[in-house]
């Protein structure tokens, strides 16, 4: 029973949320962009969680900002654009795609391609050098060494 | 044949290169945690700010331009600005014009902020809801840029001014920028 009212329990429990709702836009469409927005900006206080996230200080001003924006009749890039422009590349989640960042998008799958390509080169090599036959002499020597460890 | 030894030592030199370099950034103290400004190079962003009440004029961006200059975001409640406010009475001993941004606070607070350790600033603006701050793009208090006689951000730090970065940083940055 209390297996069952525990499970019922986590089934409807939600993910916290640092948004109070006094933040909240009445334009439930609004609301929802800015939601989409606030998870793909970074809080600097804080620096691994998104603003939507965080309860620091500057996440909150961060997503009235953006609310701020939205209601104003930004697209959804230029609100994104308008924190950027002070914050900087960085308080996106996901970098953009550019000479300075082009390594750090590019670096896991070259390293991944590389190691598949060394190991092909492995499984082809061990393929192509067959064990060569032990000789008499060879031969002589094992079983001897077997009698011996008897 | 050669390649299976070759390779590996190839693949440390690089990674130990790479570390190497973080490691000495962060011997000479550099903070890497610390996120570059997005003004660096751009005019200081347009901004109209009150007085800390029946305190001096207030702030605007106006006033920045003519004469390299520091701006300063502190705030009464922050124990960092209170640590490097002695280094900011320094500069401003020297003839740095210095600007605050009054970030946060009451103006009570605020007040008595400077009347105990002094007021070091030729203008200082109240923020009362960070939205100035934030067209700054602060994000740690307190921080300091060094502004030109343009009004350009040439430089931004974060956190409280030591000794060092003062006479390593700041004040070879606004000398160059003097000439």
């Amino acid at each position: 029973m209390k297996r069952a009212v525990l499970a019922l329990l986590l089934l409807v429990a939600t993910q916290a949320q640092a948004l109070e709702p006094s933040e909240r836009l009445a334009d439930p469409a609004l609301e929802a962009r800015a939601r989409d927005i606030s998870r793909e900006l970074r809080c600097l206080v804080c620096q691994n969680q998104s603003i939507d996230d965080s309860n620091a200080d500057l996440a909150r001003d961060l997503r009235r900002v953006v609310r701020e924006r939205l209601s104003a009749g930004d697209s959804d890039q230029a609100a994104i654009g308008y924190v950027t422009a002070r914050y900087g590349d960085f308080v996106l989640l996901t970098p953009p795609f550019k000479a300075a960042t082009w390594a750090l998008w590019l670096g896991p799958p070259a390293v991944l391609i590389a190691g598949f390509i060394a190991w092909l080169m492995f499984l082809r090599r061990r393929g192509a050098a067959p064990e060569t036959p032990l000789s008499d002499e060879e031969r002589r020597r094992v079983a001897s060494l077997l009698d011996q460890s008897k | 044949m050669r390649l299976r030894f070759v390779v590996p030592i190839l693949l440390f030199a690089a990674l130990a290169a790479v570390l190497g370099f973080y490691l000495r950034e962060i011997g000479r103290g550099k903070d890497v945690s610390v996120v570059p400004s997005a003004l660096i190079g751009k005019p200081a962003p347009a901004f109209n700010l009150p007085p800390i009440e029946g305190n001096g004029t207030g702030l605007s961006s106006a006033d920045l331009a003519g004469k390299p200059s520091l701006v300063n975001v502190f705030a009464s409640w922050c124990p960092p600005c209170r640590a490097e406010h002695p280094l900011l009475a320094q500069l401003a001993q020297s003839g740095v014009p210095i600007y605050g941004i009054n970030f946060k606070d009451k103006p009570a607070d605020a007040k008595a902020f400077l009347a105990e350790l002094g007021d070091p600033y030729a203008k200082i603006g109240a923020d009362r809801d960070g939205r100035v701050a934030l067209e700054w793009g602060v994000y740690g208090y307190p921080e300091t840029f060094v502004i030109d006689r343009a009004g350009i951000v040439r430089y931004r730090h974060v956190g409280p001014l030591m000794a060092y970065d003062v006479e390593r940083t700041i004040r070879p940055l606004l000398a160059q920028l003097a000439k």
